[in-house]
Order: C-alpha cells, then structure tokens, then sequence
C-alpha cells in the first residue's frame, strides 16, 4: 500500500491531511520567530564584526566560529537536554526558535559583515564628513546599500532555516518533519510514505520557492533603480518625482 | 577658524605629518599644494577628524576637537569635498542634498528642498535633482558634491584634491563654481595641482614636503618669486 500510484495510501493522506496543515502550521510559526531572531543577532553580530573595535570583533568571530563549526543537532540537543536536566526546561517550541535563531544568525552575521565591508571606504568618511555617528551612518547610509549584496546569500539562510526546523524532531518537535514521520511509522497511519513525503516535500517547496523567487526579483530591482535616470513612480518619501 | 597646532600623524612606522602648525582664519582661502606623499591630503583630514591626528591639537573656531565631540562640531562647522565624490549611490541627488539637512540639521522637508534646489542653481544642475549619481559625468557629480557640502551651511568646507579624478574638460566646470564659492565668505582650505586656481582666488599658498609645510605665502610671492629652491623645483615641474 505504499506504492506512489496507490490510490488508497493517498486517500490516507487525505484523511489525516490536518495532521500535516498542523505541521506546517509549527514549521512556520517556529521559523517565523527564528527567522526574527536570527536577523537580530545577524545584524548586531554584523555590525560588531564591522566596527573597527577589537573586543566586539572578537566576540563576534567567537560566536560565527562557534556556531559554524559545531551541528545544528547538537546545538539543539544541548539546549533542549542540558537546560532540562538542569531544571530549566525551555520547552519544545521556545527550544527551537532559539536553537534555530541562533544558528542562522550566525550565517546572517558574516553576510552582513561581508555586505558591509564590500561598500568602498568613501561611503563611510563622506557620511563622518557630514556628521552622521556610527548608527546613522550605518542605518542611513552603508546599511541601504548592502542589502543588495546581503540580500540573496540572506534569503539561502531563511530558506535553510525553513527547511532545518526538520532538526526538531531529535527533541521531539510537531514540526512538518516530525509529524510526517509519526504519520508514516503510526500504527493506524503508517505505511503510506511515498505520498506522506512527497506531500511533506510539496509543502516545503511552496513556502521556500517563492521566497527565493520574492527576493532574486527585489535584488533585481534595487539593482537596476541606481541605473535609471529617474524613478518612475513614486520614491520612499512618497511624492511623485519627475521634473519640477 | 581653524588651527592645528603641532600635529603629527604616524601610519604604522611612517610619519606622513610632522609637527604641522597651521591657522586659518575665518573666510580665507587657503590653498595646499605640493608633491604627493608629501601630507596634504592627511593635513585637510585631521581638519575634520578623518584622520586623528597621533598627537597635536586641532581647533575648529575656537573649540578643540576631540572623538567625543567631533560628529557634533563637523556636522555643524565643517563640510568635504573629496577627490572621488562620494556621493550616495542609492539615493537621488536631491536626496543625496537633503538627508544630512533633515536628519542632522532638523530641517523639514520643505526647508531642506528648497535649499537643495537653491545650491542646485548654484552650481548649474537644478535639472538633475531627480536622478542618480551614477549616470551623471564625473564633472557633474563632483558639482553635485560640492552642493552636498553647502547645503550643511557650513563655515568650513575643505576639498580634497577636488578634480583630481576628473577628465581634463571636466575640470574646468568644477573650478568655476569653486571660484564663484571663493567669493562668498566660506572658509576654504584646497588641496589642489591647479595652480590657475591658487593664483587666482588662494589669500595664501602653503606648500608642504615631507609631512612639513616649506614655505606658506601670497599667491604673487608663490608664482612669480619663490624663495625655496624645494618650491622652485616643483614649480618648475608642474608649470609649463
């Protein structure tokens, strides 16, 4: 019954479809805060890494180093396990947002600090000589000129996010992965796991493929406005440009 | 209105400035010139803290500069103009004029454009306003630059070497409406090669070597009777 072509494995699929919508439901609710996390650390780490001073340097490669060298399995674990049996239990689903946050920000981390240090050095001394500190040199100037450049290796990053809340099933998560996988070992369900997993797979691929696609067509975009004469519609401010 | 007073600046083991004292007083048109490496380009930037100077004092009307207050006394009395433009490649040129004004200046929009466009007619390009910096000449995007920096209203404005990445039929339209700027009553300090310029609008010529200013003077004293056979050699080789 578990043949790809097998009408009633798919209509077991079906029947337990609210299984899968619930996770995905917790892939994405998981993620979306993960997501939010990692961007934060992303940015601070990014910055640190950037600003000239040896100590947030330093802090900074210490927790890309750390992160980037170990597995995202044992990163979950260790949090999961070591803070239950410390009494401190964080829970499933807090346990994967920080697990997964904090791994990806670290990813996030160098694609900023690479954004940034690909803008020329005049950007950051015209911005000093006009008397911008560091945080509105950095927001106002460098910042909107990187994203071009941090946005797609970014976009890899929340793509890979989506797809590594599969690591919560070690801890045992309700997480599309997880669920999937009770779904096809169960002992009233199981069995059905060609449908199971292409359908499973079919639910990653139409969240994650139109983020790629969103994003390749914004880097599109911010890349040809610079070689335009003239906006077309409206600019950020909201008034309608053109000639006065 | 500006002073450095003994200023040294080491990179590394290399000392490009060697006790620099130096005053500008309020209005002056100041012109540096002299071979490169010679500390020109370093002198105007310990004007503005680009470079912190290693040890000496930098005065801006009156008040030492130091990094704790150097953002706020730059963004109220001093404003560049560099060699390579720099303006903002992502914003238009009336917002490359209008963010410090708004953001630094408190300014509202209004006021911040309608000094854009002012200081756009001042240097001939009020037509671009509307487009981005790339796709104008280097000629046009050094004026636009220029504009940048009055739009601050500052008191100070410093150029760097200002046409020296500029094609020679473009240099030309930049000088002019540096020399329209002299006769207002901005403080100016220029690193330049183009002696035309220095003749005609420096109050006074410093010529440095070697991290160390040789010999300060009028413009006549400069061009048609120099006393330093360092300056005369120089003189010699770039005029023609």
């Amino acid at each position: 019954m578990s043949g790809i072509f097998s009408a009633r494995a798919w209509g077991k699929v079906w029947a337990y479809r609210q299984s899968f919508l619930l996770g995905l439901f917790n892939t994405a609710r998981t993620a979306a805060f993960a997501i939010l996390l990692a961007l934060m650390l992303g940015i601070i780490f990014g910055l640190m890494a950037t600003s000239g001073k040896k100590i947030l340097y330093g802090i900074s490669r210490i927790y890309v180093e750390l992160i980037q060298n170990t597995p995202i399995l044992l990163q979950t674990c260790f949090l999961y396990y070591a803070m239950a049996f410390s009494g401190h239990s964080l829970g499933i689903i807090l346990t994967g947002i920080i697990a997964l946050g904090v791994y990806t920000g670290a990813y996030m981390a160098e694609a900023v600090r690479a954004g940034i240090e690909a803008i020329p050095k005049g950007q950051f001394e015209a911005a000093q000589s006009q008397g911008f500190n560091y945080l509105e040199r950095m927001y106002y100037i460098i910042l909107p000129q990187s994203i071009k450049i941090i946005l797609p290796p970014m976009v890899n990053q929340v793509v890979n996010l989506i797809k590594n809340t599969s690591c919560l099933y070690i801890i045992g998560g309700a997480d599309l992965i997880s669920l999937t996988y009770s779904f096809v070992t169960g002992e009233n369900t199981g069995g059905a796991y060609a449908p199971a997993y292409l359908v499973s797979g079919f639910l990653f691929f139409i969240i994650c493929y139109p983020l790629s696609k969103i994003a390749s067509t914004w880097e599109m975009y911010l890349k040809r406005r610079e070689q335009r004469t003239a906006p077309v519609k409206r600019t950020t401010e909201g008034e309608v440009s053109g000639n006065e | 209105m500006i002073k450095l007073e003994n200023v040294c600046k080491n990179f590394g083991d290399l000392q490009v400035l060697k006790n620099v004292n130096l005053e500008v007083k309020e209005g002056e048109k100041l012109v540096i010139i002299g071979p490169s490496g010679s500390g020109k380009s370093t002198t105007v930037r310990c004007m503005n803290f680009l470079e912190e100077p290693t040890s000496g004092h930098v005065y801006i009307d009156g008040k030492e500069l130091t990094a704790k207050n150097r953002t706020r006394i730059i963004r109220e009395s001093v404003s560049m103009v560099f060699q390579q433009f720099n303006l903002y490649p992502h914003m238009t040129v009336l917002k490359n004029l209008t963010i410090a004004p708004m953001k630094l200046h408190h300014k509202s929009k209004r006021e911040a454009e309608e000094l854009a466009y002012h200081y756009l007619d001042v240097v001939g390009l009020r037509d671009k306003a509307h487009v981005y910096p790339t796709t104008l000449s280097g000629g046009q995007q050094q004026r636009i630059a220029i504009a940048r920096a009055l739009c601050a209203e500052s008191k100070i404005i410093l150029f760097d070497e200002p046409t020296s990445a500029l094609d020679p039929e473009t240099i030309k339209e930049v000088l002019d409406v540096m020399i329209k700027l002299a006769k207002e009553n901005i403080t100016m300090v220029v690193v330049t090669h183009e002696m035309g310029f220095a003749r005609q609008v420096a109050d006074r010529v410093v010529f440095m070597a070697d991290g160390q200013i040789i010999e300060e003077g009028t413009p006549e004293h400069f061009f048609i009777n120099p006393s330093n056979d360092r300056v005369k050699q120089f003189l010699g080789k770039i005029i023609r």
